[in-house]
């Protein structure tokens, strides 16, 4: 599908969606309390078929922090990035390790860097970092006075 | 006549054993006789010699640097050239390791078992700016260790971001003089060594 068919047929899916212009792929912004249903609905509903989730990033912009999604599909060859708004002091979000396997180990680092909790995730522990870290160092304001010498 | 006077003169000089090179030759000298010679050295010196010539390095590698360190091995610059041979994949049977790349806090203590484990006589070659310092990662990071020193101690740093081959080479011939020396790390830094 085409960037235009498929901005239709998500709003179609999801009537609050809303689009971000600008950018190689089109970027859809969603709630986070319907993220689950809407990416089992990408997953498989005919026309959609994202079958490949080929990055998983958060982004921590001070106020707020943001998921996003990058989700291709191999049948169809077109492209989409889903983004959603967290809650900076408890940023949860459903996971979505059951429907792209990949997102279990993702969700992890997630969680590892930036502290973000994915609700019924299978195990969710530190991937990088040792078990007895303190903190979320990819969060703007993580401090460390003794490791860290700021610039 | 004595019979020292029948020798021909190309015996009477002490010619360098080891080969052509400064520093390559073997630390002795020959005291020319009548069918043959005497050779004098020190024990010590031929140790180090010894030592200095045949390096076997550890298979270690943590980035970038490893891609460069891959190619001085390789037929290119072939550092078999120089007696570092073929790259041990146990500590224990490495003379020298090569920190090529960072080294995080999460392998900091690996790194230390590493050296642990290699047998005396051994040495260590901080290759390039983030094993001399960090370098790169010097500011705001959480797991960077700014340099290797601050786990085990470093004999020859080498600058560059990667360093290229011959900076390898050089720091490798670098470690030789070194052992050759036999100086301590305190003469070497007031001057006062061979």
């Amino acid at each position: 599908m085409t960037n235009e068919e498929l901005k239709i047929k998500l709003t179609e899916l999801i009537p609050s969606v809303v689009f971000e212009e600008g950018g190689e792929w089109i970027t859809a912004f969603v709630e986070g309390s319907n993220w689950k249903t809407i990416a089992q609905q990408l997953r498989s509903n005919e026309g959609f078929e994202f079958d490949y989730l080929f990055c998983l990033t958060c982004i921590d912009w001070k106020t707020y922090l943001t998921m996003v999604y990058h989700l291709t599909s191999t049948t169809y060859r077109h492209s989409l990035v889903i983004k959603a708004k967290l809650d900076r002091n408890n940023p949860e979000l459903e996971t979505v390790s059951d429907i792209w396997r990949t997102a279990e180990f993702n969700e992890r680092e997630a969680y590892d860097l930036f502290g973000v909790k994915f609700l019924h995730h299978p195990d969710l522990r530190r991937l990088l970092l040792t078990d007895d870290f303190n903190g979320y160092p990819l969060r703007k304001d993580f401090e460390d006075p003794i490791n860290m010498i700021k610039l | 006549m004595s019979e020292q006077n029948n020798i021909p003169n190309e015996l009477k000089k002490s010619p360098p054993l080891g080969g052509d090179l400064e520093g390559v030759s073997f630390p002795g000298e020959v005291h020319p006789t009548a069918g043959g010679g005497i050779l004098l050295s020190k024990l010590d010196e031929v140790i180090n010699w010894a030592r200095s010539n045949s390096l076997w390095p550890l298979v270690f590698g943590t980035s970038c640097c490893a891609i460069e360190m891959m190619s001085t091995a390789s037929a290119k610059y072939d550092w078999s050239r120089f007696g570092f041979e073929v790259a041990r994949a146990t500590p224990r049977q490495a003379d020298v390791i090569i920190i090529a790349g960072t080294i995080v806090n999460k392998m900091a203590p690996v790194l230390k078992r590493l050296y642990d484990q290699m047998p005396d006589p051994k040495y260590v070659i901080a290759m390039g700016a983030c094993a001399t310092s960090g370098g790169p990662f010097f500011y705001n990071t959480y797991s960077v260790v700014k340099g290797a020193d601050h786990v085990i101690p470093v004999d020859v740093y080498i600058a560059g971001c990667p360093p290229r081959p011959e900076a390898l080479l050089h720091a490798l011939i670098t470690l030789q003089e070194k052992i050759k020396s036999g100086a301590t790390r305190e003469q070497i830094r007031n001057g006062t060594g061979k």
